[in-house]
C-alpha cells in the first residue's frame, strides 16, 4: 500500500482466536508501537493510542461511517443487509433517525421504566438466590436481566425472543474479516435477518414501547416511512449483546475485586460510576472502522482517502498515557472520557437504557450480597467486535 | 453546560446586521449541530441571547451568527454591535435545536429578514440531500437583508429576493400554491409573517409547517387562576407560586439558579425536567407530543394545571 513505508507494521492477525481471546497483549503492541499502525494482514491503519481513537471518532467530518464501520468497504463492497440508518450513516442522513432515538431513549423519558425494572431486577436476583448460591452469573443475571426488560421496553412480542442474542453475535462478527466465526453463522443469517426484519414492522409492535414511538416519529414526518423500521433494527441489534457483555464485565469484576464489591455495597449510588469504569475496563465494543474522506494526517502520517481506519476502542480505554494504574478496575476512578461508548455524533444512542440496566441490576444485588467469587475460571465467547462471555460460573453469600 | 469562546471575525453583512465568528481560544473542535441549531451567548453584561448558528457545520472549529440591530429591543443586540470585537471572548451555551430539517423530498422555504439564519444552513442541507426545494426570503429593502449575494450566487433561480419595498408584502398563497403530501414548509421571522404562514398553511396535512419563533406565540389564558405548590426535589424545597408571579422568578426567590435568556418561552434556555406533575404548557417550542409527554417544561412561562408540580431542581 502506497505511504505505508514510514510506518510501525504489525503482521498480528488482530481478529484471530488468541488476540480475541486475550486482546490486552495485542493492545500493548499496538500502542506502543506508534499513533498509527499499519496492519499488514488486513491492509488497514490502526489506532490504539487514547488521543487518537478520540479524536478519530468524534471527527465525522474527515472519518466517514457510511462506507462501513467493520472491514468491509461499502465503496467497493455489497454490505450482507440494508446499512444501518444511524451506525453506518453520516450527517445529514444521520440526523433525523439519530434525533429521534435520542428523544426516545433520552434519560428524562426513561425515567418511567425505573421503577419497573428495579422491581424486575430484586425479582430475578431473589430468584437466583433461592437456589444453592453458585450459579451461572453470565447466563442467569448478564443475559436475563437484559431479556426480561429490554424486548418488553421495545414492544416486541413473546416469540422469537432467543434469536436475538444470535442475531447481535452475527451482526457484530460481521464488522470483522470473513473468518471462521462469520463463517460458522452463515447458515444461520437469511432466517434471524427474516425474524429481526419481521419485528421492525410496526404490526409487529405493541404500542406503547420504544418501536411504537420511532413509528409515531415516522407519522409525524420527523422519520421517513422506509427509515422507521430500520431504526427499529438499530434497538434491536445493538442493544440486546452489547448490555449482556456490559453487565457480565461488571459482574466478572466484582467477582475479582472484593473490596470494589463492599465499596459499591457501601455505597450503591456508585453503580452508575461501576458501570462505566467496567465499560472501560472491558470495552464490551472492542473496535470499530472508519473510512477516511480525504487524505488525512494523524501524528504524521497520512491515511489516504477512502482507506479504512481501525480504532482500539479497548487499546484506548487502558491506555497509560490516559489512565493512571489503567489496567485497575477501580470505583475511585472517575472513567469520564472512556470510548467504550463512541465519542461524538454516533456515541452508543441507547447509553442511558444501558445504565438504567446496570443500575437496577447492580443495586439489587448489592443490597443482598455481601460477597461474590468464582467457583471456576470463566469462559470467554468469541465474537469479532464484541469481547464477550460464555459463562461466568460463581458463588455468592447472601446478606445475613 | 457553558464555554468560554473567542470572537474571530466581525463583519457587517447587510444594514444593521453583523456577523460574528467565534472559535475556541485553544482551536479545539466545537459542539456538533445540525441546522436548525441556536446557541446561547452570555453577552458581557451577563445577560444571554440565543443565536441561530448559520454556517457549516463541516468545519468544526467555528461557528457563526448573524445579529440584528434592534432598536426598541432589550440592549442585547446593540451591546453586540457596539461592543462587542475581535479578541473579545463570550460564554456559549448549547447549540440546541428546537428546529430540526425533517427529511423530505421537497422543501419550501420562508425567511422574514434575520430568520434567514436558521435556513441557510437548511439550503444547503437540502440541497446536499438532492432534494427540490425552494426559498422566498422577504425583507424590509434589499440593503437590509443578510447573506443576499451568498444565497444568489450559489443556488440563482431557487431563491426568490422579495424586499417589501420593491413587491410589497409577501404573496404567500401563490408561492405556497396547493397542498402537497411530498413537502414540508419551513419559516422563521417576525410574529406576523409566522401568523400569516400558518393561516396560509392551515389547509396542508398535519406536520407540514415547521417554524421557529423569535418572539412568542400568543396564548390563551392559565387552566388555572389559583396558586399552586412546585417542589423542588434535589433542593429539597417546595415554593408557593401564586398567579401574579412564574414558576422561574418563585423558584428563584428562594434561591434556585435556573439559567434563562428570553422569559418569553421561545429560546428554551431553562428547559427543566419534570418529574411529577402536569405543566400548563405555554411555550412556543414544544410540539404537541412533546407537550403530552410532561417530561419537561419551560418554567418562564409554562405554569401547573394542578396542585402541585415536581421539578428536578
Amino acid at each position: 500500500m502506497p505511504g505505508t513505508a514510514e510506518l510501525p507494521v504489525c503482521d498480528i492477525d488482530v481478529f484471530s482466536p488468541a488476540a480475541l481471546e486475550n486482546p490486552e497483549e495485542l493492545h500493548r503492541v499496538l500502542r506502543t508501537a506508534g499513533p498509527v499502525v499499519y496492519l499488514s494482514r488486513y491492509d488497514v491503519r490502526a489506532l490504539a493510542r487514547h488521543e487518537e481513537v478520540h479524536a478519530a471518532l468524534a471527527d465525522w467530518q474527515h472519518f466517514e461511517s457510511g462506507s462501513g464501520v467493520g472491514l468491509a468497504n461499502f465503496r467497493h463492497e455489497e454490505s450482507w443487509r440494508p446499512p444501518s440508518v444511524l451506525l453506518e450513516a453520516d450527517p445529514p442522513r444521520h440526523d433525523a433517525p439519530r434525533r429521534v432515538l435520542r428523544d426516545i431513549l433520552a434519560p428524562s423519558a426513561l425515567r418511567v421504566l425505573r421503577a419497573a425494572w428495579q422491581r424486575a431486577a430484586e425479582e430475578l436476583v431473589e430468584q437466583v438466590l433461592a437456589g444453592e448460591g453458585t450459579f451461572d452469573a453470565f447466563t442467569e443475571l448478564a443475559c436475563a436481566f437484559p431479556l426480561r426488560v429490554f424486548p418488553d421496553a421495545v414492544g416486541l412480542g413473546p416469540d422469537g425472543r432467543e434469536n436475538l442474542l444470535p442475531y447481535g453475535n452475527m451482526a457484530f462478527n460481521s464488522f470483522g474479516p470473513v473468518n471462521d466465526l462469520v463463517r460458522a453463522d452463515a447458515h444461520r443469517v437469511a432466517e434471524l435477518s427474516a425474524w429481526v426484519n419481521a419485528q421492525c414492522a410496526r404490526e409487529a409492535l405493541t404500542d406503547d414501547g420504544f418501536g411504537a414511538r420511532i413509528w409515531a416519529a415516522a407519522d409525524r414526518g420527523d422519520l421517513t416511512q422506509a427509515q422507521a423500521p430500520l431504526v427499529v433494527r438499530s434497538l434491536l441489534t445493538a442493544g440486546v449483546d452489547t448490555t449482556v457483555h456490559g453487565l457480565a464485565a461488571c459482574l466478572y469484576a466484582f467477582a475479582t475485586h472484593p473490596e470494589q464489591w463492599q465499596r459499591l455495597r457501601e455505597r450503591p449510588e456508585l453503580a452508575r460510576v461501576a458501570f462505566d469504569e467496567a465499560v472501560r475496563w472491558q470495552s464490551p465494543v472492542q473496535t470499530f472502522f472508519r473510512t477516511a474522506t480525504t487524505d488525512v494526517t494523524i501524528a504524521d502520517a497520512v491515511v489516504p482517502e477512502g482507506t479504512k481506519i481501525l480504532m482500539f476502542l479497548g487499546a484506548a480505554n487502558r491506555d497509560p498515557g490516559r489512565w493512571d494504574d489503567p489496567d485497575r478496575f477501580d470505583l475511585a476512578r472517575d472513567p469520564s472520557g472512556h470510548v467504550g461508548f463512541g465519542m461524538g455524533i454516533h456515541q452508543c444512542v441507547g447509553q442511558h437504557v444501558a445504565r438504567l440496566e446496570a443500575e437496577t441490576l447492580l443495586t439489587a444485588l448489592a443490597a443482598r450480597v455481601e460477597h461474590i467469587e468464582l467457583t471456576a475460571t470463566p469462559r470467554r465467547h468469541l465474537n469479532n467486535t464484541l469481547r464477550s462471555w460464555a459463562s461466568l460460573p460463581v458463588r455468592v453469600h447472601r446478606t445475613r | 453546560m457553558v464555554v468560554t469562546l473567542e470572537i474571530s471575525a466581525k463583519e457587517a453583512v447587510a444594514e444593521g446586521v453583523v456577523a460574528l465568528t467565534l472559535v475556541h481560544p485553544a482551536g479545539a473542535r466545537l459542539p456538533d449541530w445540525t441546522p436548525g441549531s441556536h446557541i446561547e451567548v452570555v453577552l458581557p453584561d451577563r445577560t444571554v441571547r440565543h443565536y441561530s448558528l448559520c454556517g457549516s457545520r463541516w468545519d468544526a472549529y467555528t461557528y457563526r451568527v448573524a445579529v440584528l440591530r434592534e432598536p426598541y429591543g432589550r440592549g442585547g443586540s446593540a451591546l453586540v454591535h457596539d461592543t462587542l470585537r475581535p479578541g473579545d471572548r463570550v460564554g456559549v451555551g448549547g447549540p440546541r435545536n428546537h428546529f430540526p430539517l425533517v427529511p423530505s423530498e421537497t422543501y419550501l422555504f420562508i425567511a422574514g429578514g434575520i430568520g434567514i439564519t436558521p435556513l441557510l444552513p437548511m439550503v444547503q442541507q437540502a440541497e446536499l440531500l438532492g432534494a427540490e426545494w425552494q426559498l422566498l426570503y422577504g425583507g424590509r429593502t434589499r440593503a437590509s437583508m443578510a447573506f443576499l449575494e451568498e444565497l444568489t450566487a450559489a443556488h440563482g433561480e431557487r431563491v426568490h429576493i422579495a424586499p417589501q419595498d420593491e413587491v410589497g408584502l409577501l404573496d404567500l398563497g401563490s408561492w405556497l400554491g396547493a397542498p402537497r403530501p411530498d413537502t414540508k414548509v419551513y419559516c422563521c421571522g417576525p410574529a406576523p409573517l409566522l401568523t400569516a404562514v400558518e393561516a396560509a398553511c392551515a389547509h396542508w396535512p398535519a406536520y407540514t409547517l415547521r417554524t421557529e419563533r423569535f418572539t412568542a406565540a400568543e396564548q390563551a389564558a392559565p387552566v388555572r387562576d389559583l396558586p399552586f405548590e412546585v417542589e423542588l426535589r434535589r433542593t429539597g424545597r417546595v415554593v408557593t407560586v401564586t398567579p401574579d408571579v412564574s414558576v422561574l422568578d418563585a423558584v428563584r426567590r428562594v434561591g434556585v439558579d435556573v439559567l434563562s435568556s428570553c422569559e418569553q418561552g421561545t429560546c428554551g434556555t431553562c428547559l427543566t425536567p419534570v418529574l411529577e406533575g402536569s405543566p400548563d404548557h405555554r411555550d412556543s417550542i414544544l410540539a404537541d407530543h412533546e407537550r403530552a409527554a410532561n417530561t419537561c417544561m419551560f418554567p418562564c412561562v409554562s405554569r401547573s394545571r394542578d396542585d402541585r408540580l415536581v421539578l428536578d431542581l
